[in-house]
């Protein structure tokens, strides 16, 4: 859905992981945005009626980019920066807490 | 352990930037908390770093000015936590605040907010799909990591930003593939009551119209006096729907950004319990101030946008008044040297509000968009659509707290960001009263969702605490 | 002026129970019920249908519980078949957990307690192990410290909100009328009946049930009967929607149907205030991480306090009026467990124009009488 404008570069660039799969990230990506950038598809699953979503406000209030950051589920991704070798997974539907 | 301090700032975006400088020039103990983590708010997201990027021309003067605001905060001696979120107020005033998944407390004799504002909700159909977004959000993801959307991509709404944004694109080299502009044709005549304002306003006028020309140069399709907006698609958006001129058309895109006005952030203050009322003109929440932003709690003040939309250097005069005034209140400042040094700043803001009756008339948000169709979501969270807010309201829930009881709308994560002011128009609208008196949802705690270990750790580390 | 057999002030469980009642044996019916700020308890509620702990000390509370608890699959029948609305009852058992030896040995003195009080065999909770509690519950991670519980095949649950909703649905549903934004400005009786003024009209009926939570003091009053009603506050916490865990009702924690955790509740004598507090919820969460330490990863959504209805001995109130034939008040904070009674005994007795002997313990009269204090279980 997003692209990196090019020589925009000030930071570090690195690698996150996303369900398995290797993603570029930059230092100051938040997580949202990194997904945002990985593909075009849905980020989640709604918990009501497993319709699909993704961000929409990028800003913390409308709670549509939740996902499971290095275990930890329903985080909001536009509010986590990202780090070197995090690993990120969609959420499809309810988290589940008991293993 | 908890820290005191005089004042405690929620938000570092240019009110409480400009207002912890003045604060701690005054003397006070001033503390910011905010959730992002640089200063800025969303105006100036990221300017520190992204300020050193040789791309950063393309975001324009206006957020670079942004800056040297940050810098003077960094040098200005207030004590700051970012990457803080603020989930619970209690009188007067405690601050439970998580920061790395674990929560301390922020004890302060005066607080001011300073949260700024958020996107109004546009709801329509097919608006959850992936790929709809607002305009507000592709900003952010320009200004924190240099992304722009993928074609095909369509902006639709109309204000300020929409502009802003559009131009920032083209000084990126990027062109969206169509404009749909949401103004209604004869906008302008509604708004011509104001135009005093507009004209004493004249420089934000004239950059408005700079940017407007701009984009019809480009080339960047743009349609005016659009309506029935949909997004449509299966997994993701793929087709944008409008109607013009009683015709309706389809394009192909995968990313729609829409935008119809920011409102004041209102979730803390009305969770505080401070009076607010609602406002026509703006079709929001807007807390009960005096002139020194002083809000109807003792002890409690509020600048910037999260008061009623100004913009962001009225934002910065708001900041500075209000710590005047918190100062004064707290007995660090005479009442004359209070209204000494709040002199110049009331006339600069005067100026710099002059223009908004005229910005509101002219993008007032169609009444498709604040009381949509039957079958639109406005429950985003709990995916409750107009139709089961009516039929709550048929069946006899006169106000937004019974609605929410029978449909569940504003349970969800977001506690109403997203809907609240959707469901009082709806409310208003079935009812055939005011939104004044179909009332607005009531926010509780916790304001941002804390994990249940968060909140038991809490109760662990003051169980160790001297009593 | 708009006439009914019965009018009902008040809209929330108690109300709208007893009033559903009343239209299911042909009566008309009027419900008046308040602002949408009003306190409204119905709204603020855990949900439980719950039995093990009613009572004791006070054992026809104990026998009124059960018998609702067993009227209540034919409520839940009914008003999923009339309205299609269910209340999603859940009467699969409930427990109290225990997280130590001590608290395992009280709540197994206070069941005996309730044994010897009650006639043989009729109050079945019982005591069970952990490994019991885990036979019950497979599969969810108890933590360590829980010992055991006490368990009832009576207890369950049910989701107060649809309750309410399919109790309006119903009673609209048989002709019934349901008015809101009407609190009562003025009650008083005419020869026939009663006469109610309320902002936006006048009403008459033969008979009149007060079952205005907090409001009902002063209405009481007004027709001779004496509401001792206290505040007190109960806080609950909400969590994000999360996979299903086979969790049984429980007093502390349980799961609803659309996944979402609660956990609750605190007892606090504030008055009227219905903040909710950050300390409160950290005591909850304390304790919920203790039963069940995987809650530490689900994230709170809300929390809210509501002011349950009490009565000095925590057992419902039900009068009629000596000096205003016609007029019942009827007051509980266990509306919900309640519903089925309220809406066959209740109703019937309304109707009929006299209370039942079997609630005749609960007149408010008891509170006049010298070392009459009972305990809550």
């Amino acid at each position: 859905m997003f692209q990196r404008l090019p020589d925009t570069a000030t930071a570090a660039d690195f690698t996150v992981e996303v369900d398995g799969t290797t993603c570029a990230a930059r230092a100051g990506d938040t997580v949202a945005a990194v997904l945002l950038m990985a593909g075009d598809g849905p980020m989640r699953r709604s918990v009501v009626s497993g319709a699909p979503r993704a961000a929409y406000c990028m800003m913390g209030v409308c709670f549509e980019c939740l996902v499971e950051v290095d275990g930890l589920p329903s985080q909001q991704g536009c509010l986590v920066q990202v780090r070197p070798g995090m690993r990120i997974k969609r959420q499809n539907g309810r988290p589940e807490i008991a293993p | 352990m908890t820290e005191s301090f005089d004042l405690a700032v929620v938000g570092a975006g240019p009110a409480g930037l400009a207002a912890a400088i003045r604060s701690s020039a005054l003397g006070l103990k001033t503390v910011v908390v905010d959730e992002q983590p640089a200063p800025g708010g969303q105006i100036y997201r990221a300017v520190e770093a992204t300020s050193r990027s040789p791309r950063a021309a393309a975001l324009g003067p206006d957020y670079l000015r942004g800056r040297e605001l940050v810098e003077r905060f960094r040098a200005s001696g207030a004590h700051y936590q970012p990457s803080t979120q603020v989930w619970q107020i209690e009188p007067s005033w405690s601050l439970f605040a998580s920061t790395a998944a674990s929560t301390h407390v922020v004890s302060a004799r005066h607080l001011l907010l300073a949260v700024g504002a958020t996107e109004r909700p546009v709801p329509f159909s097919g608006w959850t799909l992936p790929g709809v977004m607002t305009v507000g959000a592709a900003q952010i993801m320009l200004k924190t990591s240099f992304m722009v959307p993928k074609p095909p991509f369509w902006i639709a709404g109309q204000g300020p930003l929409v502009l802003l944004y559009a131009t920032q694109l083209l000084d990126a080299g990027i062109r969206p593939d169509g404009l749909l502009l949401t103004t209604p044709k004869g906008a302008i005549g509604r708004a011509l009551g104001h135009v005093g304002g507009a004209l004493s306003g004249w420089r934000y006028l004239r950059k408005g119209l700079a940017m407007m020309r701009r984009l019809k140069r480009s080339g960047v399709p743009i349609l005016s006096d659009v309506e029935g907006i949909e997004a449509i698609g299966g997994e993701r958006l793929e087709r944008v729907s409008y109607r013009r001129a009683g015709v309706t058309q389809n394009v192909a895109a995968s990313t729609l950004l829409v935008h119809e006005g920011v409102v004041p952030s209102t979730h803390m203050s009305l969770a505080l319990g401070a009076a607010h009322d609602w406002d026509d003109a703006t079709l929001c929440m807007k807390p009960r101030l005096d002139d020194w932003g002083k809000a109807s709690l003792p002890g409690l003040s509020i600048a910037g946008d999260c008061g009623g939309i100004g913009g962001a250097e009225a934002a910065a005069v708001q900041g500075e008044i209000a710590a005047i005034g918190a100062a004064q209140a707290l007995d660090k400042l005479d009442d004359a040297a209070a209204q000494r040094d709040a002199l110049p700043l009331r006339k600069a803001l005067a100026a710099h509000l002059a223009i908004r009756p005229f910005l509101d008339a002219i993008y007032r948000p169609r009444a498709a968009i604040r009381t949509p169709d039957d079958n639109v979501i406005v429950c985003r969270c709990e995916e409750r659509t107009a139709k089961d807010v009516r039929d709550a309201v048929a069946s006899g829930c006169i106000g937004p707290a019974q609605v929410k009881s029978f449909t569940r709308a504003g349970m969800g994560p977001c506690q109403g960001r997203q809907c609240a002011l959707t469901l009082t128009e709806l409310i208003a609208s079935a009812r055939g009263v005011s939104p004044a008196e179909a009332g607005y949802l009531r926010i509780r705690p916790p304001l941002k969702p804390v994990t249940i270990g968060e909140l038991a750790a809490l109760d662990e580390a003051s169980a160790k605490e001297p009593a | 002026m708009k006439s009914a057999d019965v009018i009902v002030i008040g809209g929330g469980v108690v109300g709208t129970a007893i009033a559903y009642g009343l239209v299911s044996r042909a009566a008309k019916v009027i419900v008046l019920d308040g602002g949408d700020g009003d306190l409204r308890a119905s709204r603020v509620n855990f949900g439980l249908v719950w039995v093990q702990t009613k009572g004791l000390g006070f054992p026809p509370y104990q026998a009124w519980s059960r018998r609702s608890a067993d009227l209540w699959p034919a409520l839940e029948a009914d008003l999923a078949d009339r309205t299609g609305i269910s209340p999603q009852l859940e009467q699969k058992g409930g427990v109290v957990y225990c997280l130590d030896d001590h608290e395992m040995e009280e709540r197994r003195t206070t069941l005996l307690r309730m044994h010897n009080q009650m006639e043989a065999g009729t109050y079945e909770a019982r005591m069970i192990d952990r490994r019991e509690l885990e036979g019950l519950m497979p599969g969810v991670p108890f933590g360590p410290e829980v010992v055991g519980a006490s368990f009832s095949p009576h207890d369950g649950a049910c989701d107060p909100l649809s309750l309410l909703r399919a109790l309006h649905a119903g009673i609209a549903a048989k002709g019934g009328s349901i008015r809101p934004g009407e609190t009562v400005q003025e009650l008083k009786r005419d020869g026939t009946g009663f006469v109610i003024v309320t902002a936006k009209g006048t009403y008459h009926a033969a008979r009149i049930v007060i079952a205005a939570g907090h409001g009902s003091v002063a209405l009481a009053k007004q027709v001779g009967i004496h509401a001792p009603l206290v505040p007190e506050r109960g806080q609950i916490l909400v969590t994000e929607r999360l996979a299903p865990m086979s969790l049984l009702a429980a007093s502390g924690v349980r799961q609803t149907r659309d996944g979402t955790i609660l956990i609750g509740v605190t007892n606090d004598s504030v008055g009227f205030n219905i903040d909710a507090s950050a300390g409160a919820a950290a005591r909850l969460a304390h304790r919920a991480t203790r039963i069940l330490p995987a809650l530490r990863m689900a994230r709170l959504v809300r929390t809210w306090a509501g002011l349950r209805v009490l009565t000095p001995d925590k057992a419902p109130l039900y009068a009629q009026s000596d000096t205003h034939p016609g007029a019942f008040c009827v007051n509980c904070h266990s509306g919900v467990t309640l519903a089925a009674v309220h809406s066959q005994d209740i109703a019937e007795a309304v109707l009929k124009g006299a209370l039942p002997e079997s609630v005749a313990p609960f007149h408010p009269r008891r509170f006049k009488e010298a070392g009459h204090v009972p305990e809550a279980a």
